[in-house]
């Protein structure tokens, strides 16, 4: 696979998962607010995707965006296993938001500088858009956490089980030295190091901590094709009705 | 904010006719609002009877762009402009600071608080700090970075005691 491809699919397939699971609160939230705020970030992250699948379409003559989200088979996806998890409460939910949308943010920041000229473009486009997720996640964050005893005690747990599987995001591509040496990508190890400073940061004021370090390999796999066992079921639903007649014309 | 190349003479149609018929054309989510006024036309190519658009798509993740292009389209033609392309304008990162003094009179006319300007670098408590558009009053309070589209975010009003929705700075 060309490596660039490779980065802008993975960029896609997070954005697009986690949109598609941010979507299920629609209807379901907690208090009015988050429901839009979900909802609202569900639609910004299917946009991102639909845009990264666009340049897919455009530079590589790769099949048109909708060809790429919903006919691919579960082995081609590149997200991270995080992205895949089941909504879970509210907590969990919230926790991996805020992990994964610091990095993301994060990325572009770095992504900017890109020589790849139109996914640095789209860095500098949705940048104005992934600061309203952070904030989003951190004002939550800093509420509960700072709450009471029950939801506080629930951010831990849910971090205790999400951080670990936070490293999937940064799992290095085959092509990482390559990207790194184009001026592509600054990879995947700055970006960790980088999001890790922000993440203790903010956990530390909120009295949480991170889990210490279990297993070596949770969360990784998913850049590769190796997926949780929640991906298929999610992309089952998520085409059905693609599926169920798929030359429609909407 | 808008180039405009003519580039065959005699003109058929002036850059400031066709921007002034643009102005027929609305985003959906805020009707009060033309796409020129929001700032959304990059470029205008105009070559004899044929005319190139550039736009400039506000969010990412917009679902009115499709349908403002084809109305873009309808409009020009109706000019009289034989060949009309309707492009997307990727060179140019569009920001709320591309409103016009006159979309953000419109905005507050229609309800919604017009974002600061500030090129990106707003903060929580700038977005917090907004003034309601219904009484005027700053006593207000920030209840969600998000609202009834991609483009607001609700706030409170603690003293006429209404919510209301801000256009939010990009």
């Amino acid at each position: 696979m060309n490596p660039i491809v490779e980065l802008i699919t993975k960029l896609g397939d997070d954005a697009f998962i986690l949109g598609h699971r941010h979507s299920e609160w629609t209807g379901l939230g907690p208090i009015l607010e988050e429901d839009i705020a979900m909802s609202s970030m569900a639609q910004d992250k299917i946009g991102h995707a639909l845009a990264l699948y666009t340049i897919l379409h455009e530079q590589f003559g790769g099949p048109d965006p909708d060809t790429i989200g919903f006919l691919r088979n579960e082995k081609e996806f590149r997200c991270c296993h995080l992205v895949e998890y089941p909504n879970g409460e509210y907590d969990f939910t919230l926790v991996r938001h805020f992990l994964f949308d610091h990095a993301e943010l994060l990325r572009y920041q770095l992504l900017r500088q890109s020589t790849f000229a139109p996914l640095a473009r789209f860095a500098a486009k949705v940048m104005g858009e992934l600061k309203y997720h952070v904030l989003h996640a951190d004002s939550l964050m800093q509420r509960l956490a700072l709450g009471n005893e029950e939801s506080h005690a629930r951010l831990q747990a849910s971090l205790t089980e999400a951080f670990p599987l936070a490293a999937g995001i940064f799992e290095k591509s085959p092509y990482e030295d390559q990207l790194i040496a184009e001026g592509v990508f600054a990879g995947e190890a700055l970006l960790q190091q980088q999001w890790l400073k922000e993440i203790e940061q903010r956990v530390q004021a909120w009295d949480l901590h991170l889990p210490e370090a279990r297993e070596p390999l949770a969360g990784l796999g998913g850049r590769y094709g190796y997926h949780t066992p929640y991906l298929q079921p999610l992309l089952d639903e998520l085409t059905s009705v693609f599926r169920s007649e798929e030359n429609a014309s909407w | 904010m808008v180039t405009t190349h003519t580039l065959s003479d005699p003109t058929f149609m002036t850059a400031d006719q066709v921007l002034q018929a643009l102005h027929d054309v609305h985003d959906p989510e805020i009707p009060a609002l033309s796409i020129v006024d929001l700032g959304m036309i990059g470029e205008l190519i105009i070559q004899g009877e044929n005319i190139t658009v550039k736009l400039i798509p506000t969010f990412i993740a917009c679902p009115a762009l499709d349908w403002i292009r084809h109305q873009v389209k309808e409009r020009l033609k109706q000019m009289g402009f034989r060949k009309v392309e309707v492009v997307h304008d990727d060179q140019t990162v569009w920001t709320s600071d591309r409103i016009s003094e006159e979309g953000r009179r419109k905005l507050q006319a229609f309800g919604l608080t017009p974002p600061a300007r500030n090129c990106g670098r707003w903060t929580e408590a700038s977005l917090a700090a907004v003034t309601c558009p219904h009484c005027g009053s700053s006593n207000t309070v920030l209840r969600s970075f998000f609202g009834s589209t991609l483009c607001r975010s609700t706030h409170y009003c603690n003293q006429c005691r209404q919510v209301f929705e801000s256009f939010k700075p990009v």
